[in-house]
């Protein structure tokens, strides 16, 4: 199965991932092969076979809900790259 | 005291310092010593922590000094990158963490502290450990130590190239489809897969978080179940991680394995493997049965020639959910100059993310998304549970599966990098154990010439069912101690 350049700019955008025209030039033929490599898949009768998420047989672990003693806003803060106080800064989210 | 400290397994070395013949702060030194000497060949560290080193040093002599402290105490450990230390800079092999210094330890790291550990280092990997060789790293290519010009397998390339180098005792790496196994082989040392479930992944920074799990390499099958014991068991803060206690292992290796149940499964021996690959490994399962183990060459595992593509959908698509949090926004490599916070999103992942991590990140994107779900991620998820239960079956009959680990030795750096999809086939050995969430260890069973005459490390594979790493154990240490394969070193 082949990718066209507009279906690869299609899952980058949904992937919310910057290509440039040679990355997607590079990734069509690329991704069409890995995909061609995943048909084997649907060869397999799998009917009535339940998924596997997880290898562990695990449902639904609680805990009690005890608060550890918080992060300082300034030491986690100190890895934000654009800060306002204690505030995280970004572009406006809204078109004007 | 032996004349060179760099060459001692934890055992040894643990019985020095125990006998207070040998200190923390000259194994530590004698581990800076020779990471000064081979460093800039073979760039297994990404971030030296040698200051803190010093201070973790000394506190673990004043914890021997009183008789306290377990194995571990006191003996120089290297880190792969992708594990959260608080206070030093945490990677994963990528530009867009590059700044980034976690707030939090993993539990690994809590529970080596409380033992009194000393970490030499972060080390190199190919970026949030997607690679099977190590030169995916944003950092530069790490470097085997038994032929320079090679890889040393990935993605924990420079943590399994820093313990065959003599520059760390041992290592933490994380194995997600072979990521610990497929380096230890490469590399020439020992490296162990737990089994799902059995060390916390808390602070592990996510991959596939499925398939994800914290191992480490050592120089010797005993080693590694000290590091096994040390750092596994129940942790809440990952709901995953299984309350079932850890047997105490190393203590109880007596290299007696007559009766053991082998199986070997045909299919792991694939079209297109290295004769001296398959020599070797043939040779490891001919030891095991003069051991007194009961050889069974007939196992079928048929659906394991499905695994490569059930991991290249399910790891991809775990992946680009787990990856979705990497935005520019709350810390790391951040592009700012956009005209919109959408513009500035997409560059910074443009010029953070390196080009695998991109492929992987499209990959699961398209699986993921509506119209595809059921061809292809629900469909990997139902071959996973075939895969699952031809494990489940065979060891019913078999305590312990032996196979290849990879299909031939460590390739030249640079010579795969053009094919993902063949990079991949890398892998086939190692990924259905990750699927089954199985424990697995790779140990040194030989070695290959290579046509300009290197000498290149191959590894035997051991699996056992889920929580037996007992077995496992039990066959490894046998092998290995009836063997010097473990005792060569590279020449560095």
């Amino acid at each position: 199965m082949a990718l066209t350049p507009d279906e690869v700019r299609h899952i980058a955008h949904l992937a919310r991932l910057g290509l440039t025209d040679a990355d997607v030039a590079k990734f069509a033929p690329q991704l069409s092969e890995i995909l061609d490599y995943f048909d084997r898949l649907k060869a397999v009768d799998t009917a009535g076979i339940p998924p596997t998420a997880y290898p562990l047989d695990l449902h639904n672990i609680l805990r009690d809900d005890v608060p550890d003693p918080p992060s300082d806003p300034e030491t986690i803060l100190k890895n934000a790259p654009n800060r306002e106080g204690n505030l995280l800064r970004v572009r406006a989210i809204l078109d004007e | 005291m032996p004349d060179d400290l760099t060459r001692l397994t934890i055992t040894e070395a643990s019985a020095l310092l125990k006998q207070r013949q040998v200190s923390s702060v000259e194994l530590l030194q004698a581990s800076l010593e020779r990471i000064a000497a081979t460093e800039d060949r073979i760039h297994a560290f990404i971030t030296l922590t040698g200051h803190t080193a010093l201070e973790q040093a000394r506190r673990a002599d004043d914890m021997l000094a009183k008789g306290q402290g377990n194995a571990l105490t006191g003996i120089p450990a290297a880190v792969k990158d992708v594990i959260s230390t608080k206070g030093t800079r945490t990677t994963c092999g990528s530009k867009i963490l590059e700044p980034f210094v976690p707030i939090y330890d993993a539990n690994v790291i809590t529970l080596l502290d409380e033992a009194g550990y000393v970490m030499l280092g972060k080390t190199n990997m190919d970026e949030f450990a997607m690679g099977s060789s190590g030169e995916n790293s944003a950092y530069g290519p790490t470097h085997n130590p038994w032929a320079l010009d090679r890889v040393p397998g990935g993605s924990s390339a420079g943590s399994a190239a820093s313990v065959a180098a003599g520059q760390a005792f041992y290592a933490l790496g994380s194995d997600t489809g072979g990521s610990i196994r497929q380096p230890a082989a490469l590399s020439g040392v020992v490296g162990l897969k737990p089994t799902y479930g059995r060390v916390s992944r808390y602070g592990l920074v996510a991959f596939a978080s499925s398939l994800d799990q914290i191992g480490p390499f050592t120089r010797s099958v005993r080693d590694a179940a000290l590091v096994f014991e040390a750092i596994a068991g129940h942790d809440q803060r990952d709901s995953t991680s299984a309350e079932i206690d850890v047997p105490a292992i190393a203590d109880s290796l007596t290299g007696d394995i007559k009766g053991l149940r082998v199986g070997v499964p045909r299919e792991y021996f694939v079209d297109g493997m290295d004769p001296a690959v398959r020599e070797a490994v043939e040779g490891a399962i001919r030891q095991l049965e003069s051991l007194g183990a009961h050889i069974d060459t007939e196992v079928a595992l048929p659906s394991t020639g499905l695994g490569v593509a059930v991991y290249y959908v399910i790891a991809p698509s775990e992946a680009s959910s787990n990856l979705a949090r990497y935005d520019g926004v709350k810390y790391g490599y951040s592009y700012q100059d956009g005209a919109s916070m959408w513009e500035n999103m997409e560059r910074t992942r443009q010029h953070g993310f390196g080009e695998e991590v991109k492929r992987r990140i499209m990959v699961g994107t398209y699986a993921l998304s509506a119209g595809y779900y059921d061809a292809y991620y629900l469909k990997a998820q139902q071959i996973r549970t075939l895969i699952r239960r031809e494990f489940d079956a065979a060891f019913q009959k078999y305590d312990v599966l032996v196979t290849p680990v990879t299909p031939t030795p460590a390739f030249k750096i640079g010579e795969k990098t053009s094919d993902p999809l063949q990079m991949y086939l890398n892998d086939v050995c190692t990924i259905p154990v990750n699927i089954a969430g199985l424990p697995g260890i790779s140990l040194p069973c030989g070695f290959a010439t290579a046509e300009d005459g290197a000498r290149l490390p191959i590894g035997v594979q051991i699996l056992a069912k889920p929580f037996d790493e007992a077995s496992l154990f039990r066959a490894a240490h046998a092998y290995e101690q009836s063997t010097d394969w473990h005792k060569q070193s590279p020449p560095l």
